[in-house]
């Protein structure tokens, strides 16, 4: 049985530019923090579930939309659903979240939710998401996790 | 130079002010590692010798102390299939139960001479989340994502036989947690609500008997203190209430309806915890309040010498910044009331503190 996607025509954005690296960044002695661009280069690649195409094309994820504080050791991404309904939501979101605490140092809390106002059950799907207790018996289904590991694997 | 000086001052009237307004230390006493990944839980044996802990690694460790030193004494395995999320020793210390999300709850004794699985509760759809055995030892409370809480009798030799369903929550359960010395049970859920239960006496039949609602999200915890009528619950919404229970006859002229008792929030501590508050422990010797959020704190709140009861004020005592390197999942008093602390962790991590006032 093949579902049909949620949104079958979605609006497809050209891709960014590659970050620009510098001299600075190869120096060793120079402290490197994080900063949005880094987060974003770590989430931009991911796919969509549902269509060939990459969150960054869909303009799920934006880089304005990231939040990083180093002193706090906080980051967060909010993220755009392509339409109010979308039923993919959440494992968008989970994929984000399980990149991020697989990619950046244990250090960082995370939070992953919809951007205001972009779904109709965002604050349903905003909890879900900060639930560490769900978000760690999702990452024990391999079913699951194998869903997520072809999101998040580059293509 | 001046810079320099400067900042010394401001530490110095910092570290004045801390020791004026928080007079409880907690002191490291020790780490103890062994665990592989996040430890979910730790629970006292009842004489306060014995410390049993589980997590994601699917295992349960129990450690005893040789010398000053906690050392790992026995691993159990292959007892749950996924995550282990929580541990509790039963009353007369005997049996340890354990949660998993692999649904199912096991029961360990040591009859045989070594800890071995010997009972095996079945009937929750998924996740196991909590267990607690009641205070004489008859009844057990297990609860989980498919929204009930179950309830358990302990029906002869690794015998246990279900009680009761209650799906009184419309949503994962998080907690359960017994009264002190009755047959009153309370759970905690991401519905929001605080839910108590009780056995009709009438047609045995458990029933929901109370609804504390008052937070605005998940609530994680919960902990009742040494009399029972009083309740301490903490929550994803960054808060931890208090709540007290007004019974038909009491002085206050709270109406309590058709029920025997009523449960108000009392007093809300708000400001203090910067993420989910994961949870909560009251002793009940010192009556001291600690709490395990989030933000890799550990805090600690006393009530107030002046303090009224229906409107109860608690002082924060003590801030543990980086009590852990990742988020605080558990904190346990150990119940000989000798002000011994155990934390554990995301980080993989179980502490042990030395609480003085």
């Amino acid at each position: 049985m093949t579902k049909t996607a949620d949104n079958v025509n979605p609006h497809i954005y050209e891709k960014g530019s590659e970050r620009q690296i510098t001299s600075a960044e190869h120096d060793e002695e120079l402290i490197d923090e994080f900063d949005a661009r880094e987060i974003f280069d770590l989430i931009r690649n991911i796919n969509d579930p549902e269509h060939p195409l990459t969150l960054e094309e869909l303009r799920v994820v934006e880089e304005s939309n990231i939040a990083v504080d180093n002193k706090e050791n906080r980051v967060t991404v909010y993220f755009t659903p392509t339409i109010p309904h979308c039923s993919m939501a959440t494992l968008i979101g989970l994929s984000i979240r399980v990149q991020l605490i697989r990619a950046l140092p244990s250090r960082f809390k995370v939070t992953v939710e919809v951007s205001e106002g972009t779904h109709v059950s965002e604050h349903a799907v905003n909890k879900q998401l900060a639930d560490k207790e769900r978000v760690a018996a999702a990452l024990e289904n391999n079913n699951l996790v194998q869903i997520i590991n072809q999101c998040i694997a580059v293509m | 130079m001046t810079v320099k000086t400067s900042r010394g001052a401001l530490w110095r009237s910092f570290r004045r002010n801390q020791f004026k307004t928080e007079m409880v230390n907690l002191e490291l006493s020790q780490i103890l590692t062994g665990h592989k990944g996040i430890v979910w839980n730790v629970s006292w044996h009842p004489q306060g010798n014995v410390i049993a802990s589980c997590g994601e690694d699917k295992t349960i460790k129990l450690w005893s102390k040789e010398g000053v030193q906690w050392t790992i004494k026995t691993v159990l395995v292959d007892g749950h299939q996924r995550t282990i999320r929580e541990v509790a020793w039963s009353p007369c210390g005997n049996f340890l139960a354990s949660a998993s999300f692999d649904a199912t709850t096991a029961i360990w004794d040591k009859k045989s001479g070594q800890f071995e699985c010997n009972a095996t509760l079945e009937g929750h759809e998924n996740e196991v989340k909590s267990v607690a055995w009641s205070p004489s030892g008859q009844l057990l409370a297990t609860c989980g994502r498919d929204k009930s809480v179950w309830v358990w009798e302990v029906a002869g030799d690794d015998e246990y036989e279900c009680e009761a369903v209650l799906n009184a929550h419309n949503q994962d359960v998080k907690k359960v947690a017994w009264h002190p010395s009755l047959d009153v049970l309370a759970s905690a859920s991401y519905d929001n609500t605080v839910k108590m239960y009780k056995e009709d006496s009438a047609d045995n039949d458990w029933t929901c008997v109370a609804t504390l609602q008052s937070h605005d999200s998940t609530v994680w915890s919960l902990a009742f203190d040494n009399t029972g009528e009083r309740l301490a619950t903490c929550s994803d919404d960054k808060t931890v209430k208090i709540w007290k229970e007004y019974k038909s006859d009491n002085q206050e002229g709270v109406i309590v309806n058709d029920k025997e008792s009523v449960w108000k929030c009392v007093c809300t501590l708000s400001g203090y915890h910067t993420r989910s508050v994961y949870d909560i422990a009251w002793c009940h010797k010192t009556g001291l309040i600690a709490t395990a959020c989030g933000d890799d704190i550990i805090r600690i709140f006393k009530e107030s010498e002046d303090s009224d009861l229906n409107a109860p004020t608690f002082d924060l005592m003590c801030t543990k910044l980086n009590a852990h390197t990742q988020d605080v999942n558990c904190v346990k008093w150990n119940p000989l009331g000798n002000q011994e602390l155990l934390s554990c962790s995301d980080d993989g991590e179980i502490r042990l503190w030395k609480c003085s006032e």
